[in-house]
């Protein structure tokens, strides 16, 4: 446990709290007064109420549009299933700017739905709370589907001898055992839409504003301290709320489960209701997925002279003509890659040291450092970015222009997802397993090594998988600490949409389509490391 | 246990013991380079560019060599420069321009320094003549952009002033940013004040809201969204072909378009422009003085004024510097575009922003 809490402590809780006390202690004296003028305002009022409806809604859809997805990838068979699973993946990393316009393209005038029926979303609520479906559909297929495909069919089969209907059976055996995991993607889904920036100013418009929006504003463009550190704390009451409500509903749910092969769960499916199910899954996500990111690769094709690869070689001859404007994209590819990486080692080390000492121990102590690990995810990137350049500037910790910083940012957001993916397996280990490796003599790190890593391999490439890709599309941190010299991805696009031009915008859409790719790729390699494994249970 | 999953497992272990080393090896490698005096550190936002041969050049006539800082749009960059302040991440700060400048001289974030050259620059960007705190480098006009194709299409002369952005012919034609968060948006609001004065400006902006104004969020959006005259407003079926942008906005829409077309497919309205100069500074507690003040003087220079239009689309403010061809092909340069003091833009923006966000916004 002392890792991840140094980890924490150094990077996230110095910089915030640094960057919060700048906003309150102004003239080396603390205001507070500033806290019940801010807190007094309407205004505020306004926009806690819509970040928190609008993040509670955003969820409850993405949970009821997901949940048989992640039923439909955990139970059944079926061609293509690994790629799809990669493609649904895709938007998670998508920079906001470049899905926003592309949803834009589909909800707002001029739009499919305009043309068919007349239908406009775009500046209404229902464009944002699409969009963060889009965003988060990934987050519940995934981490739900991975419990899922590992459940012992046979127990809700037991149920079904024994008499029960099939939904009762479902509701009673398979609903509680995914309760844990459920609560946990929902969580996750509810801290990234409370958190939205991009999607709020791209479809919403000027007329809507989430805390997020409201705290970059005073932060980036007003430079108005106190009100954003009032805000940043309003943001940690409501998420620390949150994290209690949460905690407290998992706890007298997660039981020891019996686990088994994924790959022996799965059927191809029998009958019109598997069928119909499968239909209106694949449906959904050629709807609200594969259409958005369609539009966005005919875009990066559509050139001057017709449809081409003129943008992409564009990109390619980017590093002759002497600018140090566009970077190669091989070289942002590389950068990218290379943070990701590192990010991933480091919310994987760091994530699981966590997961195990949450395991192992309880208390009260232990369930507060849990909420702290999600924190981040509730935490506005400006904070952290504006954080980390006041608070990391003096040896021995002047990172801010160390390369480590970029990953470092991105593990901040990467670790909550390897702690909740790992820790409803963790917790579903059998602990008289380990008990019973105690007693024929193992030490309990050899216990953990034997008995709990075998079982939750598979939840470790999951989170991996997520850490991956969450570092790929972080853009919030990465844009403030970013070295202009090694642009990620994200960083990059954001760049050539920034500039006028023809051919500058079909470049942004081509990188995008890049990332998109390597996005995929990286998933698929690492779906088939899991399935490599899993064979070994 | 699967031997392959303990190999990776055991090297992310290595990699994160590592990794204090590793951060160590980077930060003391960057400092090295500074205190040694032979980079120069420049600050800026994200839209600084220069070319490669130019920054050469500087390494070839000074033996300095360039490390450039990025840090978000025009408004964080100063912001955290601020509060760097103690700290500074390096020697110079480019990229203040006139509607921030206060803010940065009141926080006290440059050394004085009068850069070589200063008098092939006109007065009227000099705006801290008498301590030269801060040099002007290059200006640039925020105007409305229209689309050359949807006016001749509708037989319709496009506006050319304020006045006539509320006339009835142009109604719900007319997208623009959001004062809040963007700095061309915040301009023109500027551009408005400047014309119709503390009091007119609000019944300008009411005019303009009933003749159908449309506001977002940021320039990506209004320009490569919603124009209808720009390439990417084009694929994504924008519908409004007049647009808040820069003057430079239409030879930047031909870059690279081969063959060259007569014309840019947009236009300025060019009695509708505001003036923006960005300034560099020399910032306090910077570690390479010297270099600093070597790299202002060359932002000066020949070289860096003339490369700069076709990198940041921006004019050279050096008299004797001169501006590529499909700039003065392509673009307008307004002659009267408006002007604030950046004083009275200190004291007043954040009141400004706020009136015109209950009035246009809600």
């Amino acid at each position: 446990m002392a890792l991840p809490l140094a980890f924490f402590g150094v990077f996230f809780g110095y910089p915030v709290a640094a960057i919060v006390a700048r906003g309150l202690k102004a003239d080396g004296r603390w205001q507070f007064g500033r806290i019940g003028e801010v807190l007094g305002d309407p205004h505020t009022a306004e926009v806690v109420w819509f970040t928190t409806w609008q993040a509670a809604a955003s969820t409850a859809l993405t949970l009821a549009l997901a949940l048989p997805a992640a039923y439909v990838f955990a139970r059944l068979e079926f061609p293509g299933k690994r790629l799809l699973r990669a493609v649904v993946t895709v938007p998670f990393v998508l920079p906001t700017v470049v899905a926003g316009s592309a949803f834009l393209a589909l909800l707002g005038r001029g739009g499919l739905l305009d043309e068919l029926w007349g239908v406009r979303l775009d500046t209404t609520v229902w464009a944002i709370l699409l969009a963060h479906v889009f965003f988060n559909y990934a987050v519940v297929v995934r981490t739900v589907g991975g419990l899922w495909g590992q459940l012992d069919p046979r127990q809700e089969e037991a149920a079904r001898v024994l008499g029960a209907g099939r939904f009762a059976a479902w509701r009673k055996v398979t609903l509680p055992a995914l309760m844990p995991a459920v609560a946990a993607a929902a969580l996750m889904v509810f801290l990234f839409t409370f958190t939205s920036f991009g999607v709020i100013q791209i479809l919403g418009g000027p007329r809507y504003a989430t805390l997020e929006v409201e705290i970059y504003q005073q932060t980036a463009q007003m430079l108005d301290l106190p009100t954003a550190a009032v805000l940043t704390l309003v943001q940690f009451a409501v998420v620390a709320v949150l994290l209690l409500v949460h905690a407290w509903t998992v706890r007298r749910r997660e039981t020891a489960l019996r686990l088994v092969d994924a790959a022996r769960t799965a059927r191809r499916p029998r009958g019109a209701g598997q069928w119909a199910l499968l239909a209106s899954v694949l449906a959904v996500i050629g709807l609200l997925i594969l259409l958005p990111l369609a539009v966005l690769v005919l875009r990066s094709l559509d050139g001057p002279d017709g449809y081409g690869f003129t943008f992409y070689r564009a990109l390619a001859s980017a590093g002759d003509n002497g600018g140090t404007f566009v970077t190669a994209p091989l070289e942002a590819v590389g950068n990218s890659l290379t943070y990701a990486l590192a990010a991933t080692a480091i919310a994987v080390v760091v994530g699981s040291l966590a997961a195990a000492a949450l395991t192992r121990r309880g208390g009260r102590l232990v369930r507060g450092f849990d909420a702290l690990l999600m924190l981040p995810l509730g935490t506005s990137a400006v904070t952290v970015g504006f954080g980390f350049l006041i608070a990391l500037d003096e040896p021995p910790l002047d990172l801010r222009t160390s390369w480590i910083l970029v990953p470092l940012a991105q593990a901040l957001v990467g670790v909550p997802f390897v702690v909740r993916t790992m820790l409803p397996v963790l917790r579903a280990v059998e602990p008289r397993l380990r008990e019973a490796a105690a007693v024929l003599g193992a030490s309990p790190l050899r216990a953990w090594r034997e008995v709990d890593l075998p079982l939750v391999g598979r939840a470790l490439a999951v989170a991996a998988g997520f850490a991956f890709a969450v570092s790929l599309g972080e853009f919030g941190a990465t844009v403030f600490i970013a070295r202009p010299d090694h642009p990620t991805l994200p960083v990059a696009v954001a760049r050539l949409l920034a500039r006028p031009g023809e051919l500058t915008y079909g470049q942004a859409m081509a990188l995008s389509t890049v990332l998109m790719l390597v996005c995929a790729a990286a998933l698929l390699v690492l779906e088939r490391v899991r399935t490599d494994r899993t064979g070994e249970f | 246990m699967n031997t392959s999953l303990r190999r990776a497992l055991s090297a992310a272990a290595i990699a994160a013991l590592g990794l204090p080393a590793l951060a160590a090896c980077g930060g003391s490698g960057s400092s090295g380079e500074t205190d040694g005096g032979k980079t120069v550190t420049l600050v800026s936002h994200d839209s600084f560019l220069a070319s490669d041969s130019v920054l050469k050049e500087f390494t070839k006539e000074t033996g300095y060599t360039v490390k450039i800082i990025k840090g978000g749009d025009a408004g964080q960059a100063v912001n955290q420069a601020i509060l760097s302040k103690s700290h500074p991440q390096g020697d110079v700060f480019f990229g203040v321009d006139n509607t921030l400048l206060s803010r940065a001289l009141d926080n006290g974030l440059f050394t004085p320094y009068q850069a070589k050259g200063l008098d092939r620059v006109p007065q009227e960007f000099q705006a801290d003549a008498a301590e030269h705190r801060v040099t002007p480098i290059d200006s640039g006009d925020i105007c409305v952009n229209y689309d050359r194709a949807y006016f001749a299409g509708h037989k319709l002369a496009p506006p050319q002033t304020l006045d006539d952005l509320v006339k009835p012919e142009y109604k719900n034609l007319l997208v623009t940013e959001n004062s809040a968060t963007s700095s061309p948006g915040l301009a023109f609001q500027l551009a408005t004040i400047a014309k119709y004065g503390d009091n007119g400006w609000q019944d300008y902006w009411k005019k303009l809201k009933s003749n159908g104004v449309e506001v977002v969020d940021g320039w990506e959006q209004a320009y490569n969204d919603r124009f209808s005259g720009s390439a990417g407003g084009k694929k994504a079926k924008g519908d409004k072909p007049l647009v808040v942008s820069y003057a430079s906005s239409p030879p930047a829409e031909v870059v690279g378009m081969k063959p060259q077309p007569g014309e840019a497919p947009t236009g300025v309205a060019t009695g509708t422009c505001f003036r923006q100069t960005e300034f560099a500074g020399l910032l306090k507690g910077a570690k390479n003085t010297k270099g600093g003040q070597a790299l202002i003087d060359f932002m000066l220079g020949r070289t860096f004024q003339e490369d700069m239009p076709l990198q940041m689309y921006v004019n050279p403010v050096a008299k004797d510097a001169k501006v590529p061809e499909v700039f003065t092909k392509y673009g307008a340069r307004p002659a009267d575009s408006a002007a604030l003091a950046p004083d009275k833009i200190a004291k007043n923006r954040d009141q400004w922003v706020k009136t015109w966000s209950s009035l246009v916004l809600k």
